[in-house]
């Protein structure tokens, strides 16, 4: 069978890879946490601050609008890439954290209201979860969480139960950084919608990884963050719902975000400048264009599939070793390439420093997501995540160095 | 650093077997230690006289690091005064900073200068005596 994915040629791609941790050969699976940059986005970033850096939008000379024209090259090629439509529903920030802290401190904080109930589930990041404690605390909302069924998938009958005319929010993940569980999202949202709440899809993991169509999903908020996508730190997007977005207030000000300012007041400028106040990470922008450009290359589909491919073969080996306890779903359905792990007896920190010592990068700790942790009731779990870079031949190496984990504490 | 110098047996049989792990009912001192990055958590216990630690104790959750680490300490701070606790505090964290300093009085803890080659689990292994720290800022506070 040809492979869809040459990993092997795609490595040469990532100057980073040829790191050699201790000598071996760096074996990176830690790309839920963050993702390796291509030559073509470094480069990209270099190019910009030698060809191009200037203050967008606020100068009349070439460089300036050179800069210009890059960011909003990088805010149309984000915008086609999820089909959001027009690319004034999409506005940069920081990360998908900012994002949806945008979302809680603007909408939320003008239309969530006491009594009112916001839905999230047991498995969100920390990013999903405390601005909602934040929002429910001030305006008296009710936080509730829709928890797994057996199968580690989000229990969709007791989220059904849950919908009533006082949710004006639910906010959930579309792809679990832990479980690796892809949420149904267009299902969850239509559901939301029919009882007239909003809905906020929490992205991060999704975007990087398959094909997304804001629209087909229908949700009314979408964020993610360029860094786990090959894009560089620093840049992330909210998407807002083009319905929605004039009656979003803005959330931080100062320059850039206006039409008029009097001494005692001011208007604002049309989205989405009016959400990105200050000089923004052009930067980042161009960077992460860079990015998309690189995955578009490459097909997510494909990129979809190769990780499909890992994770079956890894959790297929995993199962083999009993000392290995594997969280999340048993089949592949609607699974992304995240794997948590633990191995018995020993603590995910010290599984993770002896993988170290074969190149192997992982991570382990709660992953944001200490709820989901108390829920499964572990203190932490161990975490291999995969793209495109990975391949079999890797997920080998990880095997036989798990398998060795145990005696490093004489246990056999 | 090879990995078997930081899973060394003395580390491990703190680790598996200490026979400081164990609660303390009748304490007067009940100090919790966490980590919240990596979800390590310690309780050290301390039954004092005057400034003189009388016995100690700990229990907790997390890595061999940590949790290897609390034991050591326990065995090193039990009837020291408080002051000489806080000079094996000082020495313990310079060793795990490889700074220059004498290791004699750091008993079987000397087993974790290794540590120091791991940058990422220094912090592990300091955890139980950043908390036993706590513990002296707060007396001091209060005086
Ligand atoms: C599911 C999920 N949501 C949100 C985030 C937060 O992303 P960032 O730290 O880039 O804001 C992460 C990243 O760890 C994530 O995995």
């Amino acid at each position: 069978m040809e492979k869809i994915i040459d990993a092997r040629k795609i490595r040469e791609d990532f100057p980073i890879l040829k790191v050699r941790p201790y000598g071996k050969s760096l074996i990176y699976f830690d790309n839920a946490a963050t993702t390796q940059k291509p030559e073509s986005v470094i480069k990209a970033i270099d190019d910009y601050y030698s060809g191009m850096n200037a203050n967008v939008y606020r100068s009349a000379h070439y460089l300036s609008g050179v800069a210009t024209n890059a960011y909003e090259e990088a805010r149309n090629r984000v915008a086609k890439f999820i089909n959001a439509g027009s690319e004034n529903t999409i506005i940069f920030t920081r990360n998908a954290t900012e994002s949806i802290n945008l979302v809680a401190y603007t909408w939320a904080m003008d239309n969530i209201n006491e009594g009112d109930e916001i839905i999230l589930t047991v498995a969100e990041h920390h990013s999903n979860i405390l601005p909602w404690q934040m929002v429910a605390d001030r305006k008296g909302a009710k936080l509730r969480y829709v928890y797994l069924n057996e199968d580690s998938r989000l229990d969709m009958a007791s989220y059904k139960d849950m919908l009533n005319s006082r949710v004006k929010l639910v906010a959930v993940q579309h792809v679990s950084n832990v479980l690796g569980i892809i949420n149904p999202v267009e299902e969850i949202t239509e559901m939301a919608h029919k009882v007239g709440a909003k809905v906020l899809i929490d992205g991060a993991q999704s975007v990087p990884h398959m094909r997304v169509d804001v629209r087909k999903i229908g949700c009314d908020f979408f964020a993610f963050s360029g860094h786990k996508m090959m894009g560089p730190m620093g840049i992330g997007i909210l998407y807002v719902k083009k319905e929605l977005l004039n009656s979003v207030p803005p959330f931080l000000r100062g320059g850039e975000m206006i039409d008029e300012v009097y001494e005692d007041r001011a208007t604002f400028a049309v989205p989405p400048l009016k959400f990105e106040a200050g000089t923004p990470n052009v930067e980042g922008a161009v960077g992460l264009s860079a990015a998309i450009e690189y995955i578009e290359g490459i097909g997510l589909d494909n990129i979809h599939s190769h990780e499909a491919e890992l994770t079956q073969y890894a959790l297929e080996k995993m199962r083999e070793i009993d000392f290995v306890d594997i969280y999340g779903p048993r089949d592949m359905r609607d699974r992304g390439g995240v794997i948590s792990f633990n191995v018995a007896d020993i603590h995910p920190h010290d599984v993770s420093t002896i993988l170290d010592q074969d190149g192997i990068a992982i991570r382990s700790g709660h992953h944001c997501a200490l709820p989901l942790m108390r829920y499964l009731d572990v203190p932490a779990t161990c975490r291999a995540s995969f793209y495109i870079y990975n391949d079999m031949d890797e997920v080998d190496v990880f095997i036989d160095s798990l398998k060795n984990v145990r005696k490093w504490f004489k246990w056999s | 650093m090879e990995l078997n110098q930081l899973y060394s047996e003395i580390i491990l049989e703190h680790y598996q077997n200490s026979p400081n792990k164990k609660k303390m009912d009748d304490a007067d001192i009940e100090e919790k230690g966490h980590n919240p990055l990596c979800g390590d958590t310690i309780t050290i216990y301390l039954k004092m006289d005057g400034d003189i630690i009388k016995d100690a104790s700990f229990t907790g959750q997390g890595c061999a690091i940590s949790q290897a680490s609390t034991s050591m300490l326990i065995d090193l701070v039990k009837g020291k005064k408080l002051d000489e606790a806080k000079k094996l505090i000082q020495e313990f964290t310079d060793m795990l900073y490889k700074r220059d300093v004498d290791l004699d009085d750091l008993g079987d803890a000397q087993a974790l200068s290794g540590v120091a080659d791991f940058p990422a689990r220094v912090k592990c292994a300091l955890l139980p005596w950043k908390t036993l720290e706590e513990v002296m800022e707060e007396k001091e506070e209060g005086k």
